[in-house]
């Protein structure tokens, strides 16, 4: 298991704005009805959306409320799943993916650099706020190993140098192009292709 | 080497597009109503005429599954819920279906739900895959709005709704009741079973889970045949299977082959070799990093599915190949898919949550050479409390990859870790030693 805790500094309040509203009741009507407790985990995504990449103790309760359902529950919710940030994670958030797969073929180089860029130590922002590092468990790119995840974005084929390249650009608040940095297309073996040629070549 | 005319996913590195029309290019949604105009009877013996096993991991007879659901719907509505959560180190097969072949899949949700008699069907997808998870979306939009499905889906007279659940990063819920937990917006940590969710599932009530790869392969397995099916690969490990190798090779790919392929084939020809040549191979992950390591001298002739796998007491798993090669510290990358598997324990069972993180711990001391002698004996018993006794399958998950680690390079473990009892050296491990022991020596 790993170990959550929520933020010290909470704010105050928290309210869904009136477009987390909406999306939050169409997502409300997803389930039958009275099941309306299944939709607490995509209220969480937006509540964090909404709020700068974290969600606050505030808008659990917020969501309980608006869920019927009891704070504790969505607290539990909030903690088990390691994709809600309980803290403040900046507004461009790199996690490097270092299971054994991403491990073998070089992630360790991928942490150097974020520890080189953004900060030495893992979940922390750098010194503008814009951004926070951390190591993750496997991102399902193993072939397209090592590669990290910024925001909703892979990053994929990636070697130490390229890694810096793209810190340097969220560090200058720009978005770099997603996908893989070796130019390669999609999970095609690399300039080895045996398969489906005549549907590539038509 | 399979044609490709018996390749099942033609866009697996889309070439041709992903959205309806393209799709239908190739054959999908082209006679869907006269698939289902057969009949559930039919459509259920036609798969256990094809002997498809699920992708999953477990490998468990589709067909079977499905006769599995109640006849009649009572009084609870029947549910299909797909599993997409693909967590497992050394799989990413599930994500080019969602992203380039979703068609297939939501065509599959709908022969699968009328076979199971479900209206409503829940995608369960991990949080990361946001991205593969609006391409589905928008496929998904697609569907309905050319009437595929929604009310009287394909003119079937079939009523079906798809909606997709996002998860949260958690691997426990690629199990099938904790999938069912987390949709009914709880911890995902594993029901007991019996009682199976085919008679109470989500909400309580009768639910069919499958692998997306599993569903996405139903539309073409009817198709062209429950025989054509079963022609390829061998007897009960029919078909074909996205493998996906990773890990120290030259072209690491995704790539749709038969069953029965030997792994020399898929390592040599699909992924250009081992880094360093063939004889620089150290060791193979075959199915997931919870399917235990096979050394080198056995990936000669090894030959990948789930009954061959199962003779060299491994598994096929999810089929993510990792290969390891001699330049990497094997007990190292053991001890980090150990920690991957403290990370990921739900903590609902005492042997899995200790023994996870013992299990780490251990192995972090041996790739450093600090473990003593008998510490090696000791981490193989930990294994065996582990396995076997946690509600669900992630305590042997857990504790395979260390036992096969210890089948295979003892030697390696004992030549680095080899002082004797510590108390014997006085050795400053503080850890490691009885304090009181040590008092009496000084």
């Amino acid at each position: 298991m790993s170990l959550r805790r929520p933020a010290k500094d909470q704010p105050e309040n928290f309210e869904f704005n009136s477009s987390s509203l909406e999306a939050a009741n169409s997502i409300i009507a997803q389930y039958p009805e009275g099941k309306q407790q299944s939709a607490v985990m995509a209220l969480l995504y937006i509540a964090q959306k909404q709020n700068n990449n974290w969600i606050p103790l505030a808008a659990m309760k917020y969501i309980a409320k608006l869920l019927n359902m009891p704070y504790i529950k969505v607290y539990e919710v909030a903690t088990f799943y390691s994709m809600y940030n309980l803290s403040p994670v900046g507004k461009f958030f790199v996690q490097v993916c270092t299971t054994t797969p991403c491990m073998i073929r070089g992630a360790n180089k991928l942490v150097e650099a974020c520890k080189e860029k953004i900060s030495i130590n893992e979940s922390e922002l750098s010194d503008d706020k814009s951004c926070s590092w951390m190591e993750v468990e496997c991102l399902g790119a193993c072939v397209n190993a090592p590669m990290m995840q910024i925001n909703d974005d892979y990053y994929e084929d990636l070697d130490k140098e390229k890694t810096l390249k793209i810190l340097d650009k969220i560090l200058n608040g720009e978005t770099p192009k997603p996908g893989s940095y070796r130019g390669r297309i999609n999970n095609e073996p690399e300039n080895n292709r045996k398969t489906l040629l005549e549907i590539k070549n038509a | 080497m399979l044609e490709d005319k018996d390749r099942i996913f033609k866009n697996l590195y889309n070439d041709l597009g992903s959205d309806v029309v393209s799709s239908q290019k190739r054959g999908d949604w082209t006679n869907t109503k006269e698939l289902i105009a057969k009949g559930r009877d039919w459509i259920i013996s036609e798969i256990k005429d094809s002997q498809l096993r699920g992708r999953g991991g477990a490998g468990f007879p589709t067909g079977l599954k499905w006769s599995f659901a109640p006849k009649e719907i009572g009084s609870r509505p029947h549910y299909l819920v797909i599993n997409g959560d693909e967590s497992e180190p050394g799989t990413c097969k599930d994500r080019d279906i969602l992203r380039f072949e979703p068609h297939k899949l939501i065509e599959g949700c709908l022969i699968a739900s009328y076979a199971v008699q479900a209206h409503i069907c829940y995608i369960y997808i991990r949080g990361e895959y946001f991205i593969d998870g609006q391409k589905l979306q928008s496929a998904i939009n697609e569907a309905y709005k050319n009437n595929l499905i929604g009310k009287n889906a394909a003119g079937t007279g079939w009523d079906l709704d798809i909606y997709i659940h996002y998860g949260a990063g958690a691997y426990i819920c690629g199990e099938e009741t904790a999938l069912l937990e987390s949709i009914e917006g709880k911890k995902g940590q594993p029901r007991l079973k019996p009682p199976f969710p085919a008679l109470v599932g989500l909400y309580g009530c009768p639910t069919i889970i499958n692998n997306v790869e599993t569903i996405a392969v139903v539309p073409t397995i009817l198709r062209r045949g429950g025989k054509w099916f079963a022609s390829l690969g061998r007897e009960k490990n029919t078909g074909t299977k996205i493998f996906c190798i990773s890990g120290n090779v030259n072209t690491p790919c995704n790539v749709e082959e038969e069953m029965n392929i030997p792994l020399k084939e898929l390592i040599e020809v699909h992924a250009g070799g081992v880094i360093g040549g063939w004889d620089n191979l150290q060791a193979v992950i075959p199915g997931g990093s919870s399917m235990p390591l096979i050394p080198k001298d056995k990936c000669e002739t090894l030959t990948m599915d789930f009954d061959s796998l199962m003779a060299e007491k491994s598994g096929l798993g999810t089929a993510g190949i990792v290969v390891i090669n001699k330049d990497q510290d094997i007990i190292k990358c053991m001890a980090r898919i150990a920690r991957f598997y403290k990370h990921e324990s739900c903590g609902q069972c005492t042997p899995c949550r200790e023994g996870s993180g013992w299990m780490w711990r251990m192995l972090e001391r041996m790739a450093k050479g600090e473990a003593s002698r008998d510490e090696v004996e000791m981490l193989g018993d930990v294994t065996k409390q582990i396995e076997g006794h946690t509600i669900c399958a992630f305590g042997e998950g857990s504790s395979w990859p260390v036992q096969g680690l210890l089948r295979h390079f003892k030697d390696e473990i004992k030549k680095r870790n080899k002082f004797d009892p510590i108390v014997k050296e006085n050795k400053n491990i503080p850890y490691l030693v009885d304090q009181h022991l040590l008092d009496k020596n000084a």
